[in-house]
Formats: C-alpha cells, structure tokens, sequence
C-alpha cells in the first residue's frame, strides 16, 4: 500500500533520509521507530506529500505520489505531531473545511464529522473557538480530521501525544479496527510499548537509514537478543545509553 | 537568581543569530536596498524639513517661536503613537510572549522581569519613531547649528521621551488585564487604538492646519505671538522635550526640561515596578484564561452559502474559512477602520482642492487633476494590498501541513486567496475613482480612461501583492500587521510603484491627444497612437497579473515545512 523506493533527502550537505526503500502491505500496522533526529519525522512528511525528497519515489496505493499528486494524497489522512490548526475557527468548521479540501460535503459530512466528535468527546466542544482547546483535545480534532474523508491509509507521526488514557486506547482501538477492515497505519512513536503491542511489523531508522526491518521476532533474530523487549532491541540497534551512565548523570 | 544580563540574553543572542543567518543567505543585497531606501526617506524628511527651517530661522522674532510650535506638534504626536504602540505591545511582551513561562517558572527576581520586559516593550514599540526623529533632530541642528554636543543632548532629552509612554502604557496594559483576559484585552485594545488613531488623523486633516499657519487669520501679530508663545501642552514630556531642544538651540539653555523629563522617567520606572510587583501575578494568571468561547458559525454558512452554487466545495470551503477568519481576528477587521478613515480624508482632499473655489477652472487642468489621479489611487489601493493581501500566503504557514498533505491544488488556493482579496479591493478602487471623477466633473472619456485604468491596475496590484506574498513568506510571524513591513512588503510597493509610473506615462500620450483637441475645439478622433497606447496598458497590466500569480504558484510548490 505505502512503497517507498531510494527514498533521499538532503538539506544542503546533511543527509537527514539516505535511500530508505520500504514497503507497508495492505491491512497492516507499521511501526516506524528511531532515536531523536534520526529522520522519522522528514520520512513520514515526505510521503504526506509536505516535504519534496531529493531523489527516490513514493507509491501510495497505485498512484506515484510525485507524478499524481492528487489522486495519491486523496487516498491518505495525515497527522502530524505538533497540531497547528486555525485557532479561529470551531471544531465543526475545522472538520467541514478538511472534508472540502479532499472535494466532500453534504449531510453525509456532517454525519461524519458528529461521529468523530462524539467518538472524540468533543460534541460540547463543536462550536467553540479552537483557540481554547488544550492540547490533547487539538490533538484528538486533528485524528478527527485525518479520518472525516475516510482514507484507505493513515499516516501518524507520534500520535500518543497529549492524549489522556481514555483518548490513547481509543486511538488503539480505531487503528486496530482501521486495519482490521483492510486500512494501512504507518506510525512513528517513542511509546516502545505501544508499538510492541500494536503493530504488525516495524522499521527501524538511524542516521536516516533503515537498520532493521520485519516483525518483533524477526528483529530478536537479527540480533541475537534472545526474549528481549523491544526497548532492549531498540537501545541494541541504536547505540542507547545504558543504564550506569544515566544514573551517573542523574548523581552529578 | 537570573540577572537583569541573563534575563536579557536570549533577546539579544536571537537579534544576533538572525542577523548571522541574513548574512549568510546573501541577505547583503536585501540589506543595501533596505539601506537605501530608509536613506532616501530620511534624505526627503531632513531636505522637506531643512527647508522649512531655513524659512524659519530667516524670519525674525516669530520664526523660533514656529520652529519651537513645531518641534513641539511633531514630538506630541510621536508621544501619542508610542503610548498607543506601547499599549498593545506591553500585552504581548509580559503577558503572551513564549517565553514567559520559563521566567515565571524559574527564580528570576520580579525587579529585573519588569525591567527586562519595559525594555523589550519598549524596543519593540519604539525603533520606529527612533528612527523617524533622526533626520527631523538633524536638521534643527544643522539650522540651528547646535554642534556635535546637540547630538548627546538629543539622546539625553529623547531617552526619558521613550520611557514615560513605555511605562504608562505597560502600567495601563497591566490594571486593564487584571480586569479583563489577556485575549479580550488584546481585542479591546486593537480596536481602541486603530479608533483612536484614525480619529487622530481625521481630525487632523479636517480642521485644515494648513490654514492655522497663515498669520492672516488672526486679528494682529501680536495675537499671533501671543498663541505662538503659549506652550500648547505645558504638562506633557513633549513640551519638555522642545524646550530643552530649543533653549539649546537659541539659548540660554534652560535645565528645567531635561531634569523634568529625567525625574519622571524616573519616579514612573520605580512606580511601574511597584505596580507590577503588586498586580502582574494576578494578571498574569488570568492572562491565561481563553477568550471567546462559542460562535455563530450557522450565520456565515447562510450568507456565503450562495457561494456553492458557483464554486467547487474546495474553493468554497476556502473563501468561507478565509472571510470566517479575517472577521474573528480583531487585528485583522480592525485594519478596516484605518481604511475608512483613509477613504474619507482622500475623497475629503478631492473636494478641498481649490477648483471650484471662485472663477472657472479651465477644464484642462481639472481632466489633468482627474489623471494623475489615477496615480495616487493606485498607490492608496497598493498600500491596501500590502496590508491585506500580501500575508495571505504567510498567514497560512502554520497550517500549511494540512494543505500540501491533501488533494488540494494549489491554483486553487491562490485563486481563492486571489479573487478574496482582489473583489473588495476591486469595488473599493471603483468607488474612490468614481467618486473622485464626479467630484472634478470630469469629461465622460476621461471617466472611461479612468475606470477602465483602475479595473486593469487593481487586478494587477492584487496579483502582484499576492505573488510577492508568496515569494517572500513571513511564516514565523503570528501578528499579521508586521507582515507588509517586512522585505518582501518594500519590494512589492516598488514594482507597484514602477507600474503605476508605467501606465501612467504610457497614457498619457492619448490623454494628452484628447485634451489638444478638446482644447482646441476639434473632433476628438481616435488614431493609431490611441488605440496603441491603451493596448499597451492592457498588456502590461495583463502581464503584471499572471506572471507574479504563475510565480507564486512555482514558489509555493517549492515550500517546505
């Protein structure tokens, strides 16, 4: 569903994505792992059509996202990670004005958009000002708004974020039925655990290259690691501090 | 505990880097043009001025008194802006800057806050005016020959100038957000102080100072001396200011204006603090409760609901969204008074020109009236743009996001953004020229030349602002007031300028064809030169409208957030 070919981006002589080649399978729920600053952030923008790469390809579905633009973003809801959204409109006219960019509106958008807000618990706040919602509730408007035109995949950067545990297990629960009903979630985060229970398989990124690929057993294959949690692989493959140097830091 | 230094150095490091990053951008030729322009301005103020004082300083006994008069007008206008700038500026910089959280939250002494903020308020607020005093100071010193020392004296007198508004409007901004929310305040305070300053210059233009300069209207001289030599506002820093200026200047220097203006600064700097050590926890705390809660929405989607029979749901949804969030931003509608108030003095300036007062105007000189003004008009409505226009492209930067990662495309946007801003203006520019055509009495082919000149101009000045928007974006700036100042903002009223220039030079030729033979009591024949004059026009306004528009679009496809 989501093919990414030599995928590079450069800023200058800073290589912050270097020929990543990936592909997410329909109906599945990808993790996309790395340390700070490692390029998860410029890759998951690249393929929400945001960020032009230097060089290399990206396929949502059938259509080449650089050649056929609209056709492939019509297939994607994106959210990033920091949600800046009009602060004066309402939450309503946020979800109407999502669902006009991706050409729909009508009664059925307004159903839509009372289902989200419902499932959100947002209904009270549908006609306020978004200039005084807190920062989970912008975060849950901008999933809201991701999903009003029902795309076949989601792109999710941290999605975790500013989220009470009620919101975050709901959020759980739509990707999984998402993807249980044939959609694509490509999901960056730093939850460890999140991922290692939510998702299907995961990519993990360094210095903006792919360093380990596949399912939570294939990654504990490639290194050796035995029975280990997905921290432990995650810290192995990236070179994390260990735990005596934190602590000595911490004792400064 | 962070000190006064500390508390300061992010500012000043951020001021630094930027420049650095300007530097290296190749920012030098941005750089040289800006210089040159302010140069060129501050030349036209100092030579405008020089002259004036020379006339001055050549009249005897009255002319120091209207050179005081009018050092005395300039630095009480300049203490009326500051004390409106300072006003909206204190909100931002101590109760909505991103940065208050952190000094609130770490151990810095309340004393150096305050002051660090005062200073920030009042760097912000005044540069401008600092700037603006430079040539007006330098032409009494070198009418006056004041010397070099006059130059420490100016700094001396305007220093205290600068702080008394930034206090008072600090200390007013403080007592009102401890009544109201930060946001309501910020609401208020716009809409006051656009009222205010519009009121201002409507007043001004009205009451035709002009006319109080002619000693003819007073019975005798010595009324007129005696008016002269009334200090206008004897309590105000202002009228200390001149004082000290002018004693220096004329002698015998009198010490009572610097030391009032000092002691004040002084007294209102302790009081300040002690103020905001008393009320700003609280205000502060309440500065942090949200502004408006629920809107009418169901009342802009009736009235722009006519608006989907027209256009596809994408197009619609945003000249809904843009109209929905231009009138719900006080700093946006806000702008529309000042605009009001420009209207009126411009068609106000029209009927005060001295056509029709007493014997018949030749209809030569009205038709060349009614031409050039064309002119002005163009520049009025570029001047509407940049303010208007131009950050349209900015203002969407932080949701840019959201537009690149859907299907939309963006001709659309642009030719959404494009005919918003384009249709107001449009109807605004045919009022003025219309307006101003009845009021000369102009000729129905003159009328036609105008209106059809204005249609093609403002379609092109729209354009140009938008696709200058969009090739030098302000993304960072959340105050879209400060958008138009920027580089990008110099550089469309340029090319506007060099447009209006343009036209106007190539009609003139059919114009001036017209009048010779009006003048002259012959047929008015339309020949070649005529036709190939006014196709002219036409195409260079056609181009000046699409290649900025196509630029733009290539820019924003290029965007990168």
């Amino acid at each position: 569903m989501i093919r990414l070919e030599g995928l590079t981006k450069r800023y200058g002589t800073f290589v912050a994505v270097d020929q990543i080649a990936l592909h997410v399978p329909r109906g599945q729920l990808f993790g996309f792992l790395g340390p700070n600053g490692a390029g998860k952030t410029t890759t998951l923008r690249m393929i929400a059509g945001i960020l032009r790469p230097t060089a290399g390809r990206i396929w949502l579905g059938d259509d080449d996202l650089l050649a056929h633009p609209m056709e492939a973003k019509a297939r994607l809801g994106f959210i990033p990670d920091r949600p800046f959204v009009y602060e004066k409109l309402t939450g309503g006219e946020f979800l109407r004005f999502v669902a006009g960019l991706y050409g729909q509106d009508g009664g059925a958008v307004e159903r839509r958009i009372d289902q989200l807000l419902d499932v959100f618990e947002l209904t009270t706040w549908k006609d306020e000002l978004i200039e005084s919602y807190s920062h989970g509730m912008r975060q849950k408007l901008i999933i809201s708004s991701a999903l009003v035109h029902r795309p076949e995949l989601i792109v999710v950067d941290e999605p975790m974020v500013g989220l009470d545990p009620r919101a975050a297990r709901l959020l759980k629960d739509i990707f999984r039925q998402f993807v249980g009903r044939g959609g694509t979630v490509l999901m960056s985060t730093h939850t460890l655990e999140v991922a290692e229970a939510m998702c299907d398989r995961i990519a993990i990124i360094q210095s903006g290259r792919i360093v380990a690929e596949g399912t939570i057993a294939d990654l504990r294959e490639q290194t050796r690691a035995g029975n280990a949690s997905l921290e432990d692989l995650f810290l192995r493959l990236t070179g994390g501090s260990s735990g005596r140097e934190l602590a000595a830091i911490l004792g400064d | 505990m962070g000190s006064l230094a500390h508390v300061l150095a992010p500012k000043w490091r951020t001021a630094r880097a930027r420049l650095r990053q300007e530097r290296q951008a190749g920012g030098r030729g941005k750089l040289a043009l800006l210089a040159v322009v302010a140069l060129a301005f501050w030349l036209a103020v100092f030579g405008v001025l020089y002259r004036i004082l020379a006339y001055f300083r050549g009249v005897e006994e009255i002319g120091p008194l209207l050179a005081g008069k009018l050092l005395g007008l300039v630095l009480l206008s300049f203490l009326s802006i500051l004390l409106l700038s300072n006003l909206i500026t204190a909100l931002s910089s101590f109760f909505l800057a991103k940065d208050l959280d952190l000094l609130v939250s770490a151990p810095v002494d309340r004393l150096h806050l305050y002051l660090a903020k005062l200073g920030e308020t009042l760097v912000h607020s005044s540069w401008m005016v600092a700037l603006m005093s430079v040539p007006i100071f330098a032409a009494y010193g070198v009418v006056y020959r004041g010397g070099w020392a006059f130059v420490p004296l100016v700094v001396a007198v305007f220093l205290p100038l600068v702080v008394v508004p930034a206090v008072i409007g600090s200390a007013t901004t403080l007592v009102l957000v401890n009544v109201f929310p930060a946001r309501r305040t910020r609401d208020l305070l716009s809409v006051v102080t656009i009222a205010a300053a519009g009121l201002l210059i409507l007043m001004f233009r009205v009451i035709r100072p002009e006319q109080l300069a002619r000693p003819e209207g007073f019975r005798n001289l010595l009324d007129f001396i005696t008016v002269l030599r009334t200090p206008t506002t004897p309590f105000l820093p202002s009228e200390w200011a001149t004082r000290a200026v002018m004693s220096y200047l004329i002698g015998p220097f009198d010490w009572l204006g610097p030391a009032l203006l000092w002691s004040t600064a002084g007294v209102l700097v302790v009081g300040g603090a002690g103020l905001h050590a008393r009320l700003y926890p609280g205000g502060y705390t309440k500065a942090q409760e949200g502004a408006e809660r629920f809107v009418h929405g169901w009342i802009w989607q009736a009235l722009l609901a006519p608006l989907g029979r027209v256009f596809s749901v994408a197009k619609r949804e945003f000249i809904v969204k843009d109209i929905k969030l231009f009138f719900r931003d006080t700093t946006q509608w806000s702008q529309l008074i000042l605009l009001g108030v420009l209207v009126v003095i411009y068609l106000f300036n029209i009927r005060a020109l001295p056509l029709f007062s007493g014997e018949q105007v030749p209809f030569y000189f009205v038709s060349l009236v009614a031409f050039l003004n064309l002119g002005l008009a163009g520049f009025v409505l570029a001047s509407i743009a940049a303010r208007f226009i131009f950050p349209m492209v900015s203002l969407e930067g932080h949701q840019m996001w959201l537009l690149r990662s859907s299907p939309l495309d963006l001709r659309a946007l642009l030719w959404s953004k494009y005919w918003t801003g384009t249709v107001p203006l449009l109807v605004l520019a045919l009022v003025i020229t219309a307006f101003t055509n009845l009021l000369l009495k102009t000729t129905p082919f003159m009328m036609a030349v105008a209106v059809g000149t204005i249609i093609l101009l403002t379609l092109a000045i729209g354009a140009l602002a938008l696709g200058f928007g969009a090739v030098y974006p302000q993304f960072e700036t959340e105050n879209a007031a400060q958008i138009p100042t920027s580089f990008g903002g110099l550089v469309f009223m340029m090319s506007t300028i060099v447009l209006l220039a343009a036209v106007i030079v190539i009609e003139a030729v059919p114009v001036y064809q017209y009048l010779q033979a009006v003048y002259r009591g012959q047929p008015v024949v339309l020949n070649w030169r005529m036709y190939a004059a006014f196709a002219a026009v036409v195409l260079i306004c056609a181009a000046a409208t699409i290649v900025p528009l196509r630029v733009g679009l290539r820019r924003m496809e290029q965007f990168e957030f």
